[in-house]
């Protein structure tokens, strides 16, 4: 696999520290006036989510991790794992674990447009459309007339995930939902 | 500020000088590295040794405000070319020049308290690895928190062209840095002018560049034959200059206040 050196080092850069893919939020150049220069490394690991912050001698190299960011469509779940299929037209599926899919599930459903990350081709980590569609399964029944601002009330969605609806929302109702914040946008 | 800085060293009766920005000899520096042209000619990182050249050439106390080049420094706080003012006084020791420094940095930022400390007691290390040694310093000026401090007492393997008091484990540079909110802001020293002693540490600082797979640099034989002639004892210092005005305008990153940047 290729090397990056530090002054390669970019945003967005996808490397392996430690054994885990990463992706480089922040290099900073670091030198006192009269020694040795260094890179101050921000990494996202791509498995974790967390930030790592590595600090290295200008020249020093990492090796670079085979990442790709694609969408794929979720097709069904085993039980085990979770299916994805390429939107390339080439229909190659990838099989995600369960922690690797497990910040996308509350929110998808089959046929949903993914992004999902492949480290050696093998999915890593998943995440929603920003906005996807959700039936309502359960919910108190919707209070009529209360169709304006009011109160809210929590609905269960067809994925098992329990959010917080408006009053006058009814079982049945098609939802439009923010991934991002797991707020209720408007009827679908 | 540009204009400020003139007006201060007018009144001190303190001359400008222009020196070559190009030259046929750079820094040994063992973590300074020149811009080379095609013909192999160096844009200087500092006016240093032009300005001690006129030094020993009978000049009186001189300053020098124009741009600088080093190679590869690119970053929130370097770019390749700087514009730095560097000045020499002749019969000052580092004490006196870190008095001239405050006053000047007053007049530009405004009066603040300035804050002392020995390169030991910020760090907590003054012998050890180079690397090693650099990195506890860098972040230890990211620690020191939004004050105005002069570092002094460098360790005797950081003198550069300061002189070094003192033997032995003791030994310390005549340098001095001044750190103003996390930022290096200057570097000064009570100039070494033992002309065998720079052709000793030139030829350290190569040794180093050559363990580090680095260029040799060929020693500036005119500096060399200068400060053989007499180097007057003097004491001098560099001052990036827009750094200041990155802090007098409460900018965080060069980009902000250099036209043309490199980022």
């Amino acid at each position: 696999m290729a090397r990056y050196a530090t002054n390669e080092f970019r945003a967005g850069l996808k490397v392996l520290l430690e054994g885990d893919p990463c992706s480089i939020l922040e290099n900073e150049f670091v030198k006192p006036g009269k020694g040795q220069a260094f890179s101050r490394v921000k990494f996202r690991n791509l498995k974790s989510g967390r930030v790592w912050e590595r600090t290295f001698k200008s020249g020093e190299s990492i090796e670079a991790a085979d990442v790709m960011e694609l969408s794929m469509e979720y097709l069904y779940s085993d039980g085990e794992f979770h299916h994805f299929m390429k939107t390339d037209g080439s229909y190659e599926q990838a099989a995600a674990s369960a922690a690797a899919v497990a910040e996308a599930l509350p929110w998808i459903k089959e046929q949903d447009v993914c992004q999902v990350t492949l480290w050696n081709d093998d999915p890593i980590s998943v995440t929603a459309p920003n906005f996807v569609t959700l039936a309502v399964t359960e919910t108190d029944p919707g209070l009529k007339g209360d169709t304006a601002a009011g109160g809210t009330k929590p609905a269960t969605l067809s994925t098992g995930t329990v959010i917080r609806v408006p009053l006058f929302i009814n079982i049945g109702d098609v939802l439009k939902i923010d991934t991002r914040s797991g707020d209720y946008v408007s009827r679908a | 500020m540009l204009a400020q800085i003139r007006a201060f060293f007018a009144e001190r009766e303190v001359i400008e000088v222009q020196t070559p920005t190009l030259g046929r000899t750079s820094v040994t520096e063992p973590q300074i590295e020149s811009l080379r042209t095609r013909d192999g000619a160096f844009l200087q990182t500092s006016p240093e040794h032009y300005m001690k050249r006129l030094l020993a050439a009978g000049a009186p106390s001189i300053y020098q405000l124009g741009p600088v080049y080093r190679a590869g420094e690119s970053g929130r706080l370097h770019q390749e070319e700087f514009t730095m003012l560097e000045w020499y006084r002749i019969g000052y020791d580092d004490q006196a020049l870190m008095t001239e420094v405050a006053a000047l940095i007053d007049g530009l930022l405004g009066p603040a308290p300035y804050e002392r400390m020995t390169y030991e007691s910020l760090v907590g290390a003054v012998h050890g690895e180079p690397t090693e040694l650099d990195l506890a310093y860098a972040e230890a000026v990211e620690a020191l928190g939004p004050l105005r401090c002069f570092v002094t007492d460098y360790p005797a393997s950081q003198a550069a062209l300061a002189r070094v008091r003192g033997d032995g484990g003791d030994a310390r540079a005549a340098r001095f840095e001044l750190i103003i909110d996390r930022v290096e802001i200057a570097n000064g020293y009570h100039e070494l002018t033992d002309a065998a002693e720079l052709g000793a540490r030139m030829a350290k600082d190569n040794q180093r560049r050559r363990e580090a797979g680095r260029e040799v640099m060929a020693p500036d034989g005119r500096l060399l034959a200068a400060m053989a002639h007499g180097l007057p004892d003097c004491a001098g210092v560099a001052i990036g200059v827009d750094r200041l005005v990155m802090l007098a305008v409460g900018a965080s990153s060069l980009a902000e206040v250099v036209p043309f940047a490199d980022r």
